[in-house]
């Protein structure tokens, strides 16, 4: 029972975090490697803020969303774009999207240890134990995942009952029929990039109220979410979130009954079952 | 099969610079001889990488893995066997390695090879740390009496086994289809190819090779431990070094290679927390400036000049 509340919650924060990445590559059509490296940010500002003016992580939310959305806008104005319009095809588009923010992710890494250094960091936020269903938990594990929760199903909603939603779904289905029924794909994809981003950088807010973290821990993050994304299947927003609390449950019921050094490995066997068994994902439907 | 004089000429080159290049330990400090391990280890692993990923656009990450698994079978092994089988010993499992992993992977599109690739290197050391962990011991120590010297040869042997080999790859139907497969996959797979084969196979030759480099370069670490033999910094060194050389000719990597080296050890003495840094620019370098390597500027040049000389 205590594996099955623990690997939830940590599931449902997880589902955050590749659900920024499945805008980014299911909708934005980016494959983007340095998506680690922006949690990593969203829990440095969360950690500063913490720090600096005992400013709660949840408030921090606030200014980290817009700013992570600011940069990661940019980011796909300057590097990304250009990209997009000099690809001739889906397969070239992929190889330059990796290089691109393998680079990208790698130059972060560097910035963050020059500003912040190599250590280790982490805070004590909320971290009394609340009792649940006959267990006890964190406070900062569950009000993070009450987070989690309330900011995916508002991105459920407004991907599926909003205009500009609508429009992104368009595009990830097929971004040149969406051209032709007006849909601006340039200025939409980017959009979906940026909310990919900022939801990420939210993510890592939430996150560093409970894990510790260091600079270079991001690829890590990368590599849960892209598996997450991928046995979800790619665009899909329900595939997402359950898979996210397969992995989670997964993760603690090897830490806890294994060795906490396979959780990683765990993760990756999961990667190739599903490869090898439904290469489409959970929800998927076989395409040619 | 019937080489033409250009062939000679290149073959005869080939030797030439490798046997100018073996003279390396014979005249000069410690301090070359290190650099010069470095830069025929970077040529082993980024050419041979190169012969898989160029033709193919897939973008292997798998190299600190396999390079792991041949350390890991010099330093189990040594206390058993004689150090010269454990080389090929290492090739054998390394290829086979490549050859499940290809199976799992090389049906699908190039970003589930990445990712695996990625991740196939943490899991392995992972797994390996567990089983350090359950076993009770920590590293394994490898005390052999081969110096740096030694190492450096076997490193250049293997370069030259490279070539070789990508050189005659290049000439046989399999190097054909895979130029096919890497200028469009569907009209390869019309035209009868067996795409998938095909990619296996080449695989296999990067996998093998990293993994007899892992072996060879054991006794220079003295002590084995998981993190130092699957460091994932390799896998990105090797793709940069040979992207920035240029992927389309068998020369390419080594023209990367070089000044790379030169470059990560100059960064290193001096600012030694800034090398990720630099691998991040590296790459933007090659993806913004450089699309097809140093070899591609070389060529541009040359087309040139040759423009200019037609028309005078």
């Amino acid at each position: 029972m205590d594996v099955i509340v623990t690997g939830l919650l940590l599931g449902g924060t997880y589902a955050l975090i590749a659900m920024g990445l499945n805008l980014q590559y299911g909708m934005a059509r980016i494959m983007n490697l340095a998506n680690g490296e922006m949690l990593v940010a969203g829990a440095f500002a969360a950690f500063w803020l913490y720090g600096a003016g005992q400013v709660s992580p949840f408030l921090t939310v606030v200014l980290v969303a817009p700013l992570a959305f600011a940069l990661n806008w940019a980011i796909y104005m300057v590097f990304l774009g250009p990209l997009v319009k000099r690809a001739k095809s889906r397969g070239q588009l992929e190889v330059d999207a990796i290089l691109t923010t393998f680079g990208l992710s790698f130059v972060a890494v560097g910035i963050m240890l020059a500003v912040f250094g190599g250590d280790y960091f982490s805070y004590s936020y909320l971290s009394f134990p609340v009792a649940l269903l006959g267990g006890t938990y964190g406070a900062n594990r569950l009000a993070a995942f009450v987070a989690a929760v309330a900011i995916c199903g508002a991105l459920y909603l407004w991907l599926n009952r909003s205009r500009p939603g609508m429009s992104i779904r368009a595009i990830a289905v097929a971004p040149d029929s969406a051209r032709l029924v007006g849909i601006d794909v340039g200025r939409l994809a980017a959009l979906a990039f940026a909310l990919g981003g900022a939801v990420t950088a939210t993510g890592g807010a939430l996150i560093s109220t409970f894990l510790t973290l260091d600079a270079s821990t991001g690829v890590l993050f990368t590599l849960k979410a892209l598996v997450i994304v991928i046995m979800g299947g790619v665009g899909d927003v329900r595939g997402t979130v359950v898979a996210a609390l397969m992995l989670g449950l997964l993760e603690t019921f090897v830490a806890s009954v294994i060795d906490p050094g396979l959780t990683l490995a765990a993760a990756y066997l999961l990667f190739v079952t599903i490869l090898l068994f439904r290469p489409q994902g959970l929800f998927g439907r076989k395409t040619a | 099969m019937r080489l033409t004089a250009k062939n000679w000429q290149g073959l005869a080159l080939t030797a030439v610079l490798l046997g100018v290049a073996a003279c390396l330990p014979l005249l000069t400090t410690a301090y070359w001889l290190t650099i010069g391990v470095t830069i025929a280890l970077y040529t082993v692993l980024a050419t041979s990488w190169a012969l898989f990923s160029g033709p193919t656009h897939y973008i292997s990450l798998a190299t600190a893995a396999f390079f792991g698994v041949g350390t890991y079978t010099t330093g189990l092994g040594i206390e058993h066997l004689p150090y010269w089988v454990l080389p090929p010993l290492a090739g054998l499992i390394g290829a086979a390695l490549a050859a499940l992993v290809g199976l799992a992977t090389l049906r699908l599109s190039g970003v589930y090879f990445v990712i695996f690739t990625l991740g196939l290197a943490e899991f392995i050391r992972q797994i390996i740390t567990w089983g350090q962990t359950v076993s009770g011991t920590k590293g394994i120590y490898v005390l052999t009496s081969i110096t740096e010297a030694h190492i450096y040869w076997q490193l250049l042997g293997l370069a030259g086994l490279v070539w070789l080999l990508g050189w005659l790859i290049g000439r046989s139907r399999l190097g054909f289809a895979l130029r096919i497969i890497g200028d469009d996959e569907e009209v390869a797979r019309h035209s009868g190819i067996h795409t998938a084969r095909a990619k296996v196979l080449l695989f296999m030759v990067p996998g093998a090779f990293a993994a007899i480099t892992g072996a060879v370069l054991a006794p220079r670490y003295v002590y084995i431990e998981p993190i130092l033999a699957f460091t994932p910094m390799l896998s990105f060194q090797v793709v940069i070094m040979a992207l920035l050389g240029g992927t389309g000719r068998l020369w390419g990597p080594v023209v990367g290679v070089i000044p790379f080296t030169f470059l990560w050890e100059g960064i290193s003495a001096s600012v030694p927390n800034q090398t990720t840094l630099l691998l991040g620019v590296a790459f933007l370098v090659i993806v913004y400036v450089l699309p097809r390597g140093f070899v591609g500027l070389i060529e541009d040049a040359r087309a040139r000049v040759n423009r200019a000389e037609g028309y005078a």
